[in-house]
């Protein structure tokens, strides 16, 4: 046995009551929110951009005194872009560090993978940039802040058809990546609606290194433009390679192509192609450029459409706590304390504040929710010209 | 007809980079009996010092792009695994030398998971993107067959290598030694060979080729990760074991089958069954001829 010296004693013992009684103080001060994203990995620049973007929003939050005399502070946790270390991300989250809310992911495979544990533990979950309409039919407690896919892939058709005058389409999937088949299916289905042809439809692995075999075939049926709904290492090196095959036909994409990393891997072979975003850079709306001047001075670099989101869903979930302080400072009260039955009650009214969000003013656009908890929110359309990107329109849903 | 063509001689280009890594599976089965699971990992190491050496020598920027400058980058990755792989057999390999098969096997598979996760620490775990170290250009062969200046690239260097490596073995001393010591290990050292160098030998060979697989691959397939080497690694292992393993020629006819192989699956069937094609080529090969395409068959002594 360890004897500790009688004139210790008291002072082991007061040590002890301090530690617990500033660590008391210094949890009721602050809000605990999780965020989970892919800070490595092969989409490594969808987690950074969401991480930098919820930062500064929530940085400024702070700096002008928190919510409620109450600072808010962002757990963070890298889910390696892979879907099963989402979940186990989340579950830290809540059951460890004692989350009241959760931000994330941009990938939809990996908010499906997460969003059925915030559902059941009650904690509303706000994904910024997950756009396959399966991740809020999980339940009550999931929102988005950005459009679904069934409406992007309809934008693009349309702009397939109506403005570049279109008809024949190859497809190429992503088949192991829920947001691609996904969105494949919903071009397909607006695209043969509005008497278009779908000549050729491959595949592909999300990892996979070479795509000539499947690119020989789609240029075998002679597309007049390939849609290629995949995430953006894919997606410069699918191009690379049809070039090299002598496809040079363009290419047509959804939001998974948002990436400052794009043309850095694509380098010449995406020009003249085009893809959807969820907001435009030089946008002259004040509120945006604001935004982009403020990231561009903290971390070097503009900030993309899926920091944007980031940056909105901070503000929708900020925006619908300083309405819970409003309304019944009691129960906001408990979201800095122990996860207990009251904080539960006060999570829930926190849910109903977020889904009850109408015109909430977002560098990505008006935010409003529907009853299925989604976005509704005008598409942007860009296209590539000599490795930079260029305005090309936006589609009001 | 002209896809079929097509598909054929980018499998032939694909192949090319198993059959440089089916090689140091092969050579180092042959010689110790050994699978060594970190091979494909060794060929991942390659391609990182091969990334990292035209970064530090500039070379990548289209402007800068001379075939002087990429052959001294891939002779340095070379040089470079090489040294790991002999490193790798003096401080896990040899103490358990006289161990039991499945101790050296064990270890073997501890080592490809400690260069994979050192990888990720070293590296990073987000892809990297290979500096064009040679100019692009597209080649039209005859039936309208459309290549890249890279995949003649490899198929030439994959060439000069394995011819390079069979010269070796078949009229050089120490390429004697090795062929000696594979055949009986104890009756090598009774004749004086020094078993233990040409062990280190081999491994650097089998190595130097996995670290030219490496900067093939970054060349005409330009992103590089830490886990890169895991599939390539057992499919290069398939391409061994097919063309029987513990043979030279075996492993070069073996790793075109399975690049070839991979992409007709891919073209004329589904993407989804190409990882899959790999292990019923397996299975139906070793049902039919049990010691693989050229192997022999060898009785086991008891």
């Amino acid at each position: 046995m360890i004897r500790i010296p009688r004139v210790l004693l008291p002072l082991l013992v007061l040590l002890a009551l301090i530690g617990t009684l500033t660590s008391c103080a210094k949890r009721e001060a602050e809000i605990k929110v999780g965020e989970y994203g892919s800070l490595t990995g092969s989409t490594a620049t969808f987690g950074i951009s969401s991480k930098n973007g919820i930062e500064l929003f929530v940085d400024n939050v702070n700096a002008q005194g928190g919510i409620g005399g109450k600072k808010i502070h962002v757990l963070v946790e890298d889910d390696q872009s892979k879907p099963e270390e989402a979940a186990t991300a989340v579950n830290k989250l809540i059951a460890q560090d004692g989350v009241v809310a959760v931000l994330g992911e941009v990938a939809s495979s990996r908010s499906l993978a997460a969003a059925p544990i915030c559902q059941n533990a009650g904690v509303p979950m706000i994904s910024p940039s997950s756009t396959n309409p399966k991740v809020t039919e999980i339940g009550d407690n999931i929102f988005r802040v950005c459009y679904i896919d069934p409406f992007q892939g309809m934008v693009i058709a349309k702009f397939a058809k109506n403005t570049q005058h279109f008809t024949k389409a190859a497809i190429f999937r992503d088949n192991k990546n829920d947001y691609s088949v996904g969105l494949a299916n919903y071009f397909s289905e607006a695209f043969k609606g509005m008497g278009g042809t779908i000549v050729a439809d491959e595949a592909y692995s999300e990892g996979d290194q070479d795509f000539k075999a499947q690119l020989t075939n789609i240029k075998g049926k002679k597309p007049e433009f390939i849609f290629v709904p995949g995430y953006y290492t894919e997606v410069g090196l699918i191009a690379r390679q049809a070039r090299e095959l002598g496809l040079t036909v363009p290419m047509l994409g959804g939001d998974g192509w948002v990436s400052d990393r794009l043309l850095e891997i694509a380098q010449d072979a995406l020009n003249g192609s085009y893809f959807v975003n969820h907001y435009w850079e030089k946008d002259p709306n004040p509120a945006v450029q604001s935004f982009v001047t403020n990231y561009k001075k903290r971390y070097n670099s503009t900030p993309d459409g899926l920091a944007a989101l980031a940056y909105d869903a901070a503000g929708v979930l900020t925006h619908a706590m300083q309405e819970l302080l409003q309304k019944d400072p009691k129960a906001f009260e408990t979201l800095s304390g122990p996860p207990n039955a009251d904080q539960k009650a006060a999570r829930a009214q926190l849910k109903e504040l977020i889904a009850a969000t109408r015109d909430f003013p977002g560098v990505t656009g008006r935010i409003s929710l529907d009853e299925h908890r989604n976005a509704v929110k005008p598409a942007v359309f860009l296209g590539i010209q000599n490795r930079a990107y260029t305005f090309v329109a936006t589609v009001e849903p | 007809m002209q896809e079929f063509f097509q598909q054929l001689a980018n499998g032939i280009a694909w192949g090319s980079i198993y059959a440089l890594i089916a090689l140091g599976y092969t050579m180092v089965y042959g010689i110790l009996r050994l699978i060594n699971f970190a091979h494909g990992d060794i060929y991942m190491v390659g391609a990182f010092a091969a990334y990292y050496l035209a970064g530090a020598l500039g070379v990548g920027t289209v402007t800068h792009a001379s075939p002087l400058l990429a052959a001294a980058v891939l002779l340095g990755s070379m040089v470079i695994s090489a040294a790991l792989g002999m490193l790798i057999e003096l401080l896990a390999y040899r103490p358990v030398r006289r161990s039991s098969r499945i101790t050296a096997l064990i270890t073997a598979i501890g080592v490809s998971l400690f260069l994979e996760n050192a990888g990720i620490l070293l590296f990073g775990a987000d892809p990297k993107f290979f500096p064009q170290v040679i100019a692009p250009r597209n080649i039209t062969l005859p039936g309208g067959v459309l290549v890249t200046n890279h995949q003649i690239t490899v198929v030439l260097v994959s060439f000069c290598l394995m011819v390079g490596l069979t010269l070796f073995i078949q009229r050089t001393r120490t390429g004697k030694a090795m062929r000696a010591v594979a055949f009986h290990r104890d009756a090598a050292s009774l004749m004086g060979i020094p078993v233990d160098r040409i062990i280190t030998i081999t491994f650097a060979l089998g190595s130097a080729l996995a670290a030219a697989a490496g900067f093939l691959v970054g060349l005409t397939n330009p992103k590089i990760e830490p886990l890169m080497g895991i599939m390539p690694g057992i499919k290069a292992f398939v391409a061994a074991v097919l063309g029987g393993i513990g043979s030279i020629p075996g492993a070069m006819i073996g790793g075109l089958l399975m690049g070839i192989s991979e992409y007709m699956v891919v073209g004329y069937l589904s993407s989804t069954y190409r990882d899959a094609i790999a292990f019923v080529i397996l299975i139906v090969v070793l049902l039919i001829k049990p010691a693989g395409l050229l192997g022999r068959n060898v009785a086991e002594k008891v």
